[in-house]
């Protein structure tokens, strides 16, 4: 359990000079990681931040001395507590994971073992090298379970990976990384899919317990305000080179650089707000279920003014996906009516005409599945100009380029296929498809969720500037908060099928709140480095006030 | 009631159904034949009068639904009928009689082949996963591709030229009957469960192979690699459990070919087993013969498919532990 070493505190656990990762794509090797240096001192936590490709997953693996199928590391020294990673064999390697180094994955539920008891999963490596008997650790583990705050923490361990929730997993998971009291633990993205409520208690649980165990851990996120709470120091990587470095402190005081500037983008975006009672779509005490009692939506009333945005918000499991399938018809309402300008819309998707189908559009959170990869642009979008508008040949192509323009594309993408595009101008090319039918609303499904922050900056802003117009009305679904202080006129907060609050969002964002938008807000990772204490403080406050 | 037994018995529900819709099927397809036993055994001299005589003498002047229905409500019971060879002489035999030694004799081929085969083509298959791409990953696919591409009788001539006439360790053909000891049986059947095995083995190998690999990218095997779990546990532990239903369906198949569908081996090593007696029956048009081995045959399929089922039911914790 306690390696014999002396853990002296302050001392270099970690180097990393120079270090080099290719990946292998397209026939060639790739750099990924650009010459890093990285020094990590026992008991501390270190931020890597960055957005997708950044190379900070490579790199943090890289400081386990793995690199994944594909990645090779090409340059550089790994140095852990005296041992050169890269000279050391895969034997010496395998003996340090696990019990001197940890790893806790992004999603717990895909990285649990479905076949095996979580427990038996948690105990593995310490029962594997020799650290613990088996019934020591598994009575470690269920004290670890109970540090972590898992409820049942005697029995949890007795349960199959799914059914216990997602941030249950996860804080199974650091118990699980925790079990051989390593000298490291890398958390990459560790509460990047969870729903904000649940991230707060899993960050608290994780920080605890690496400060319990003055466990050195590598913290790798694209959210600042997260890893805010969680490091003591912060590493900035783009494109596989170092932006900034700096103490949490310093750098969300005085960030020195453009580019770490611009990972506020969405927050700094702002729309005034602007009511209508011109209402284009009503949605009146809807019930849907997919199958059987379990009623996914309750009773849910909606109303979307025309030329404005109605920010849908909840986690996952509110309804708010259903209440996209509810309005567009692929999953008709068990109880209730929808109006589309005032006239009630048929419930089944083949009873609605094509006039109706074009004024209903919807833009989806993934362009990559959304996008047929076998058309190109030029059919992708004049598809529906075809099959709604009746455009053919070169005046479709016209329009196309129109629409293009309007998505600022130019003309030279008519021809591309969607692998040859980057996230974010897939993401336009899915709007333009949606405009293409000229649409009175159009619903977008968490459509910036899966973009980086500059990208989700660029995109919001576009649909502001077409909103404009066009006067289309957007509903617009998402988790974020930050979202929806950028871009909503009114917002629905929804939880667990029901609409916990609508209004204008000026009212709904500001006191007094119904208790779960009040927890759904407090949730929101702020950029203070003294966030998470405060909130977590004032929570138990108001529980021993309610208690007494 | 447990959702698992609740799904096991609506399988063996759909499994029954589907027996009948067989038994349908090979009944009518066999009605469809042209010819009879009948003019068969009679010759091409016969005339319609001792056709018909003959033909009343075994029943078979009846409608063809009475005849099902009484086939069917008997096969149920296990009566499978009296073989119409014999039938108009002094001795009667009795389907289930001719068939069961024969049965017993293929299942024991059966059981033989796959007691190599199964385990041999897993622990190939896990361990071509392991080292893919390598050298030894590349033989195993090979030589077993190339077993399986060639025609069972040249297999069977091959082996019976090594082992038989060249090295004399067996006999080249395997005749063995009701008394045969069971060490001597064993041994009588070494080469046409040999020659079986060279035939399934790599569609179970590869297949185990292929199950494994696509599970090597799940998120869960990197984390049990970076947990220090050795490679032979990774697969051992954390992948082959999770990879117990694609590998059980392919199984299943290949054991039902194993006792369907060995008619060539047996002919190859004069095996008297079932499939032989199927091929006699259908150039006699001994129906009731023919009729019986139709319907072990499907059953044979659908009762290992169900099984593999099962299988595939009990390995998955979704389903077994639900919430």
């Amino acid at each position: 359990m306690v390696t014999d070493k002396k853990r002296v505190k302050g001392e270099t656990l970690l180097d990393i000079k120079g270090l080099k990762i290719d990946g292998y794509s397209d026939d060639v090797w790739n750099p990924i990681v650009k010459g890093i240096d990285l020094t990590l001192k026992r008991g501390e936590v270190l931020g890597l931040i960055g957005e997708s490709g950044a190379g900070k997953s490579t790199l943090g693996l890289a400081a386990m001395g793995f690199a994944r199928p594909g990645c090779r590391i090409s340059g550089g020294s790994i140095v852990f507590d005296g041992m050169d990673l890269i000279a050391a064999s895969e034997e010496q390697r395998r003996a340090l994971w696990g019990s001197r180094i940890a790893y806790v994955a992004q999603s717990a539920a895909a990285s649990f073992n479905p076949a095996h008891h979580i427990i038996d999963q948690t105990v593995e490596t310490a029962v594997a090298h020799n650290i613990m008997t088996r019934e020591k650790a598994e009575a470690d583990a269920r004290d670890l379970y109970k540090r972590l705050q898992l409820p049942n923490p005697n029995t949890i361990g007795d349960r199959f990976p799914h059914q216990v929730s997602g941030g249950q997993l996860q804080r199974a998971m650091t118990a699980m990384a925790m079990s051989c009291r390593p000298d490291l633990i890398i958390f990459d993205e560790p509460t990047t899919a969870l729903d904000v409520t649940t991230q707060v208690e899993v960050l608290a649980a994780m920080r605890d317990i690496v400060e319990q165990f003055d466990t050195a851990a590598i913290y790798i996120t694209h959210d600042l305000a997260v890893v805010a709470q969680m490091a003591h120091r912060i590493m900035v990587l783009r494109y596989g080179n170092l932006v900034e470095e700096a103490t949490t402190r310093a750098m969300l005081k005085a960030p020195t650089q453009e580019y770490t500037r611009s990972l506020w983008a969405v927050r700094k975006l702002q729309k005034p707000e602007s009511i209508s009672d011109d209402i284009a779509l009503r949605i009146h005490n809807v019930d849907a279920s997919y199958s059987g009692s379990i009623k996914v939506l309750d009773n849910v009333t909606v109303q979307v003014p025309r030329g404005r945005t109605v920010a849908v918000v909840g986690e996952s499991g509110s309804g708010k996906s259903t209440l996209a399938r509810a309005i567009t018809g692929l999953l008709p309402p068990s109880r209730g009516e929808i109006y589309f300008n005032g006239k009630p819309l048929p419930r089944e998707l083949k009873d609605r005409d094509k006039d109706t189908l074009r004024r209903i559009q919807m833009i989806y959170q993934s362009a990559d599945t959304a996008l047929n990869p076998r058309q190109k642009v030029r059919d992708i979008i004049g598809r529906p100009l075809e099959f709604y508008l009746g455009l053919k040949g070169a005046a479709r192509d016209r329009r196309v380029v129109e629409l293009l323009e309007s998505i600022e594309l130019n003309e030279s993408y008519i021809d591309r296929l969607p692998g040859e595009m980057s996230g974010g101008q897939k993401q336009r090319i899915s709007i333009a498809r949606a405009l293409a039918a000229d649409p009175e609303i159009i619903i977008c499904d968490e459509v910036t969720s899966a973009l980086d922050q500059i990208v989700q900056e660029e995109i919001l802003s576009l649909l502001m500037r077409l909103q404009k117009k066009t006067n289309v009305s957007y509903l617009f679904i998402t988790h974020d908060i930050a979202t929806v202080r950028a871009i909503s006129d009114e917002i629905v907060v929804m939880h667990q099928g029901k609409v916990v609050q609508q209004g204008p969002k000026s009212t709904v964002l500001s006191p007094p709140f119904p208790a779960y938008t009040e927890l759904l807000l407090s949730s929101v990772p702020e950029m203070d480095p003294d966030w998470l204490t405060g909130l977590l403080a004032k929570r138990s406050k108001k529980i021993k006030a309610a208690t007494a | 009631m447990h959702p698992v037994l609740r799904t096991v018995l609506q399988r063996l529900g759909l499994g029954i159904v589907t027996l009948l819709a067989v038994s349908v099927i090979i009944f009518s397809s066999l009605e469809m034949l042209p010819g009879g036993y009948a003019e068969n055994v009679l010759g091409q001299s016969a005339t319609p009068e001792t056709v018909a005589a003959f033909k009343r003498d075994l029943g078979l002047d009846r409608p063809a639904t009475v005849r099902y229905f009484e086939w069917i409500g008997k096969a149920v019971q296990g009566d499978f009928g009296s073989s119409y060879s014999g039938l108009s002489g002094s001795m009667k035999r009795d389907v289930s009689a001719t068939i069961a030694p024969r049965l017993y004799n293929t299942f024991f081929l059966a059981a033989m082949a796959a007691v190599i085969a199964v385990p041999l083509s897993l622990l190939l298959g896990a361990m071509a996963a392991l080292y893919r791409n390598s050298w030894f990953d590349r033989i195993v696919n090979s030589v077993t591709l190339t077993t399986i591409a060639m025609p069972e009788f040249f297999i069977a001539y091959i082996l019976v030229y090594v082992f038989a006439v060249k090295l004399r360790l067996f006999y080249p053909n395997s005749t063995v009957s009701i008394g045969t000891p069971f060490v001597e049986h064993v041994y009588r059947a070494a080469l046409p469960a040999l020659t079986m095995t060279l035939v399934i083995i790599a569609h179970m190998m590869r297949m185990t192979r292929a199950a494994i690999i696509n599970l090597l990218a799940s998120p869960y095997i990197e984390m049990a690699q970076l947990k220090g779990v050795s490679k032979s546990d990774v697969i051992r532990h954390h992948a082959l459990p999770n990879a117990w239903a694609p590998i059980a369906t392919v199984i299943a198949f290949n054991l039902a070919y194993l006792v369907v569908g060995v008619v060539v081996v047996e002919v190859v090593f004069v095996y008297p087993g079932i499939g032989q007696l199927m091929v006699d029956a259908v150039s006699s048009r001994d129906m009731p013969v023919v009729q019986a081995c139709a319907l072990i045959f499907a059953a044979t399929y659908i009762l290992l498919n169900l099984l593999a089922d099962i299988v595939s039911i009990v390995t998955n914790p979704r389903l077994l532990h639900p919430k």
